[in-house]
Parts: structure tokens; C-alpha cells; sequence
């Protein structure tokens, strides 16, 4: 390619920490895809730069934010949504969005989890399901579906995953949404009404990880899965929850949509109501 | 009703209460934890008291949650803490590892029971003496306070706060179930009187590269506020000046060295101890919390027995006081360490000496008898003629 061809700019760059490129993520990788969209809400929604926080736990999406040019912090394992809460309690006029992946957030981080959407914190998590420990090379997590191959269910996975968008709704989370990275467009749709609304939002993302589960469950390349996306998953954002289940069958579909968007006070509405009213002269400070 | 940050008069307060008032004297504005015997008081008091100045109080689902708070609050502004025990102080050591990492002020409050395990929940121990020191893994200093009395539960606890934004690190607490139950007289000083030390902060303005981990001439880098302006990235793996990962053994080594290097060299404006009767003395009792209450009266039955002996009270367990213990064995004979666990300070005292110690020990589950210390003493003062054995546990 001629030089003169390159591009020196890119539209991302005032977001994108670009001395930080290229990232570690592996070819085929969904991660690079959900970065991008999530960027691209962020420069949409308006909201100053300086106001926006992410928070990443430990993992391959862990390290979302790291290559983001916005206060970022990169926590322990599975502590990103308490260190956010500490954040957003303390100055509630930031827009905290916790950037990490399913082991981190659903099986080490779990009570983290549904405790701060039974609160309603005001906090943004979007959760990248690559069914597997990819950063450690391979490993079974809570949401690695029943049968599936790891390198520590040699003999197939005998437990059944979580149902994240069913768990959150549960818990009390207001918004709860499911795509994968082959839907760029509705995903950073997705990602801007979300940073656009207050209380616990929940994103699912399903992005594949070609090299820890790809492979062993012979999905093939990126690219095959990215087809497989598109042949299994429907728009259905009125399935109940219950068929929101994800399995390894090749007929299963993937159902996909905004499923929750709904309003109830966040945390700090309460904390207003509760506590502060009764503290005469209060302020919340933090 | 809204309340006063200082409540400046003389009172009659719970250690634990007293706790939590001197965090609210040195600006407190956050605190998380987990309801745990016996610290639970410090989290009642601060839920009554932190909304009423402006504060905020978080009850979280469990101690890694309530650890990992304190550290976020703490890189939003806010002067953050947290209380436990030591079943909550295991769970805590993820995250003061963290607030190491990430160099965020904070304090933790222990307030020690029996132990290990769920061991002695409503009754004393100083078990946790090494877990605050070594407990989070790797290399990193850090800064602990052992109260004797409710007064200290109030005046430490300020002094805590201070260090920790001073130096932005995290202080432990450590005090122990009988200073934290027990109610005493407590004088809390007009609030001009309290003296309140703040973070450093940086000197660009907000907008301009900040690197977030570049060190002043005192080792402690200048800290912003998430949300200010300076977009900076806070990483707990090893990073460099600017907090970007680095996967290197000279960074590495050059962080690790600077995070230990900053308490170490202000060693001498942190140490805290006091001596009693030390001048003369031929054999020095150390002891600290609680346990020096009673090592105070085994050291007064010894002097009617005319046996000339002294007190070490280790204020600062972390550092620990050495310098002193050194410079005391040039002209004491032998040393006895008092504390409720099976010899913890006893081996950082033999660090420091080459004269014997003992050891006047019980598990925990009650405050040290001045009766268990006293033959001690008396052992230590027979023996300090003959063989110089080096540390004998008692029992």
C-alpha cells in the first residue's frame, strides 16, 4: 500500500489511548468490536469526556479500559462494580461504566453483581460473554454452556450456565440487553441509550474467543462464529426471559434485544429519600 | 438534625465510638463495610453520624466489596475507611493490596478477636499483628496503630487518616475487642485543634498529561480525583509513571522499591512509642494495646519488688519501633513481649537484640493478667545472670 494511503487519523483517536496500540486482544477476538462501539456511544451521548469513568476487573476484557483515552481504572478480579460503586457514591455526577467479562463479573465478581442491581447504583455494565477464562488460556466458567469443551471440562461441561439477561432482571437491574459483536449498529445503539439512562444497566455482549473456545468446541476462525451470529440470532426483544437460555445445539437460536428499559429509583434516589430527607440540612457531600 | 463534625467536649465513650469519631474529626466522608463482632459499633456510629456532616455510609455485601469501595471512594476525593475483624480482615487483603497498587489513602479498621478462623468472636486477641503487616501478597510497607485506650481509639485513628493521605497508603487500625468495648473518658479538642493532613495533588492543571504515578522528591506522587479533567488510567498491574501496564522486571522493581520506599524513609516521622520507667531499667516489658494496660501494673507489682523494670509500649506496631529496642539493649539485660498470641512482637523484637526474650503469652479470649507477666519478669531477671537463651514462649 502506498504510503500516502495511511490514514493518520483515525476517528477515534481523541478517545482511544493510541500509544497504547496494538492491543493484546487475539485475532478473531470480539473485544476489538465491542471497544469500538462502545467508543463511538461514548463520543455520541454528549456527556463531557472528563465525566465518563470505566472500570475493568481482571481478564482479556478487563483490559477495555486501558486503551481508552478516560479515567480508567483496571481493579482485582471480579471487584470492578464495588470499586465503581465507591466511585459513583462519592461523586454521583460521574457516568461509571464497568467495561469486563463474564467470569469476572458473573462467577468471582457474582455477589457484586446482583447486590448492585438489587440497589439500583448507578452504574453501566456491560458484560462481554466469551463462554470462557480466555486470559488464562481456556478455562469453564458460569457461563460456559452445558457440554461445552474447556481445558477444564475435558469431558464436557455437566453444569448449566447462568441465564444473564433472566439473573439481572431478577435482581432489579432497569435495562437489560443482549447482542453480539456482529451487531455493531444496534450494539452502539444499545450502548448510547444506556449511558443515557440512570440505575443499574446490564449489556450482554457475545463475542467469540476463536482460540480458548473456538477451537476446542470447533466453532473455527472468528469469522465462523461471527456466521454462526448471524444464521442462530433473532431480534426478539419480547422473548420471556426464560428462552434466553444459551446452548451449545446447533439449532439453538440467540435471541437478542433490548429485554428490560424500565424506571425505579436508583440508589441515591433512595438514599435522597430515606436518609437525607431525615438528615435536615444534608447535603451528600461525597 | 445536622450534626457536628467534631463533637468537642469531654465524653464517655465506647473504644469502637470513639473510633469513628476521630475518623469523622479528620474528614471522613466515606465509609463501607461489613457488620462484624467487635468492630460493628465504629460501622453504627458512622451510619448514624457520616449523613448528618455530609458523608456517606455503604453497608456492602461482604469485605472484599466493602475493601474494594474504600479504594474507589478514595480515588473519587473522598477520605475513605472501612472496620472489621479478623475474619473481615482476611477478605480485606485482596483489596489493601489494591489500595497499595493503586496508592489510594484509606484506613482500615481492625478490631482484633480471638482467632484463627471464625475463632473468639466477642472476646480479645492480637492475633492479626503479622496478617496486617504481611497479610495482602507481595512486597509493601505498611502503617498500623495499636491503641491502649478509648482516648487512642480517637486520637490514632485521626493520626491515621493523616499518614495514610500524606503518604497515600493505606493505615490499619489495629486494635483489639477490650480497647473496642471498653468505655473511658475521651476529651475530643475543638475542631481548630485538630490538626488534618491532605493528599498531595497535582500541580498541572485539569486537561494536561498528568502522569498519575510520577513520584515528588518524597517518593509520593501527586493524586487527581476520577471525574477532574486529567484522564488518567489507575492500573493494579505493574505500571509506570503514566499507569500503563508494563510487563518488565526493572519497572517492576523500580515501582515495587518506591511503594516500600516512601514509609521506609519517613520511618522516624511515623514511629510512635512511649517508655515507662525505661531509664534504669534492667529487664523491658514490651506490649501494646490492651496488653499493655496490664503490662503497665505487672511493671509497677515488679518495681515494689524492687526489681528495676521498664515499658516499651510499641504506638506504631507498623513500623515497628526497633531503633528503640536497639538502643535499649545496650543497657538492658533482657526483654519480656506480653501479647494475647503465641509470640508475634516477641520475633520482631529479637530482630532488633541480641539479649534474651521472653515470652508472656495467652491465645486470646481474655485480657492479659499482669499475674501472667509478672513471673515473666521475674524468670527474665534470674536468667539475665546466667544463659542467654534467645526467645522462650511461655507455657
Amino acid at each position: 500500500m502506498p504510503r500516502e494511503a495511511v490514514a493518520d487519523t483515525h476517528p477515534l483517536d481523541e478517545i482511544l489511548r493510541a500509544d497504547r496500540l496494538p492491543h493484546i486482544w487475539c485475532p478473531g477476538c470480539g473485544l476489538g468490536t465491542v471497544l469500538g462501539c462502545f467508543a463511538r456511544a461514548v463520543l455520541a451521548s454528549g456527556i463531557p469526556l472528563e465525566r465518563h469513568v470505566v472500570v475493568s476487573g481482571i481478564g482479556c476484557t478487563g483490559r477495555a479500559a486501558g486503551y481508552l483515552n478516560l479515567d480508567g481504572f483496571h481493579t482485582t478480579h471480579g471487584r470492578a462494580i464495588p470499586f465503581a460503586t465507591g466511585l459513583v457514591i462519592v461523586n454521583p455526577e460521574l457516568v461509571v461504566t464497568v467495561f469486563s467479562g463474564d467470569g469476572d463479573l458473573v462467577a468471582i465478581g457474582g455477589n457484586h453483581l446482583i447486590h448492585a442491581a438489587r440497589r439500583n447504583m448507578d452504574l453501566n455494565v456491560i458484560c462481554v460473554n466469551n463462554f470462557n477464562y480466555g486470559m488464562t488460556g481456556g478455562q469453564l466458567g458460569p457461563t460456559t454452556p452445558l457440554g461445552a469443551l474447556t481445558t477444564t471440562s475435558p469431558y464436557g461441561f455437566h453444569e448449566d450456565p447462568f441465564n444473564l439477561p433472566r439473573l439481572l432482571a431478577a435482581c432489579g437491574a432497569v435495562f437489560v440487553a443482549r447482542w453480539t459483536c456482529l451487531h455493531t449498529r444496534q450494539l452502539e445503539a444499545t450502548f448510547l441509550r444506556a449511558l443515557q439512562k440512570r440505575g443499574f444497566r446490564f449489556v450482554e455482549v457475545l463475542a467469540p474467543c476463536p482460540v480458548g473456545f473456538g477451537r476446542p468446541n470447533e466453532l473455527g476462525e472468528g469469522i465462523d462464529e461471527m456466521w454462526f451470529y448471524r444464521r442462530q440470532a433473532d431480534y426478539d426483544p419480547r422473548a420471556a426471559l426464560e428462552q434466553l437460555e444459551l446452548s451449545m445445539r446447533k439449532d439453538s437460536k440467540i435471541l437478542c434485544g433490548v429485554f428490560v428499559d424500565t424506571e425505579r429509583p436508583t440508589y441515591m434516589d433512595r438514599y435522597r429519600e430515606f436518609v437525607l430527607r431525615k438528615v435536615e440540612g444534608g447535603s451528600g457531600e461525597a | 438534625m445536622k450534626g457536628r463534625r467534631v463533637l468537642t467536649g469531654r465524653h464517655f465513650l465506647l473504644g469502637d465510638v470513639a473510633c469513628a469519631e476521630g475518623a469523622l474529626a479528620a474528614g471522613c466522608t466515606f465509609f463501607a463495610g461489613y457488620p462484624i463482632t467487635p468492630s460493628t459499633e465504629v460501622a453504627e456510629r458512622l451510619a448514624l453520624r457520616l449523613p448528618e456532616v455530609g458523608g456517606h455510609y455503604i453497608q456492602m455485601e461482604d469485605e472484599l466489596a466493602s475493601m474494594a469501595a474504600v479504594v474507589g471512594a478514595s480515588w473519587a476525593g473522598a477520605k475513605a475507611m472501612t472496620a472489621t475483624s479478623g475474619p473481615g480482615f482476611s477478605l480485606m487483603m485482596e483489596n489493601l493490596g489494591l489500595a497499595v497498587m493503586m496508592e489510594a489513602p484509606c484506613v482500615v479498621v481492625d478490631v482484633q478477636r480471638g482467632s484463627p478462623s471464625t475463632g473468639l468472636p466477642t472476646l480479645t486477641g492480637q492475633g492479626d499483628v503479622m496478617q496486617a503487616k504481611w497479610g495482602s501478597h507481595g512486597d509493601y510497607e505498611i502503617v498500623a496503630y495499636a491503641p491502649s485506650t478509648c482516648q487512642e481509639m480517637f486520637d490514632l485513628t485521626v493520626r491515621a487518616f493523616n499518614v495514610a493521605e500524606r503518604f497515600r497508603n493505606p493505615v490499619v487500625v489495629l486494635a483489639d475487642e477490650v480497647v473496642g468495648h471498653m468505655t473511658e473518658r475521651v476529651v475530643i479538642p475543638p475542631e481548630e485543634a485538630i490538626e488534618r493532613w491532605e493528599r498531595p495533588r497535582p500541580k498541572v492543571p485539569p486537561g494536561e498529561l498528568l502522569f498519575p504515578f510520577a513520584p515528588d522528591g518524597d517518593l509520593v506522587p501527586p493524586m487527581p480525583r476520577a471525574g477532574e479533567g486529567y484522564r488518567v488510567y489507575v492500573e493494579s498491574l505493574t505500571h509506570d509513571e503514566r499507569g500503563y501496564p508494563v510487563m518488565n522486571a526493572d519497572v517492576h522493581d523500580q515501582l515495587v522499591r518506591r511503594l516500600n520506599e516512601k514509609l521506609r524513609r519517613a520511618y522516624h516521622q511515623i514511629v510512635d512509642y512511649e517508655l515507662v520507667e525505661a531509664q534504669d531499667a534492667e529487664v523491658v516489658v514490651v506490649a501494646y494495646g490492651s496488653t499493655a494496660r496490664s503490662a503497665r501494673q505487672a511493671v509497677r507489682l515488679a518495681r515494689k519488688e524492687k526489681m528495676r523494670v521498664g515499658l516499651l509500649r510499641p504506638i506504631t506496631l507498623w513500623p515497628f519501633p526497633g531503633h528503640v529496642v536497639e538502643e535499649l539493649s545496650a543497657r538492658v539485660r533482657a526483654f519480656v513481649v506480653a501479647e494475647l498470641n503465641l509470640g508475634q512482637v516477641a520475633r520482631e523484637v529479637e530482630r532488633f537484640t541480641d539479649r534474651p526474650v521472653y515470652g508472656a503469652n495467652h491465645a486470646g479470649g481474655r485480657m492479659m493478667p499482669p499475674e501472667l507477666i509478672l513471673p515473666r519478669i521475674e524468670e527474665a531477671y534470674r536468667d539475665a545472670q546466667g544463659s542467654r537463651r534467645r526467645y522462650a514462649p511461655a507455657g
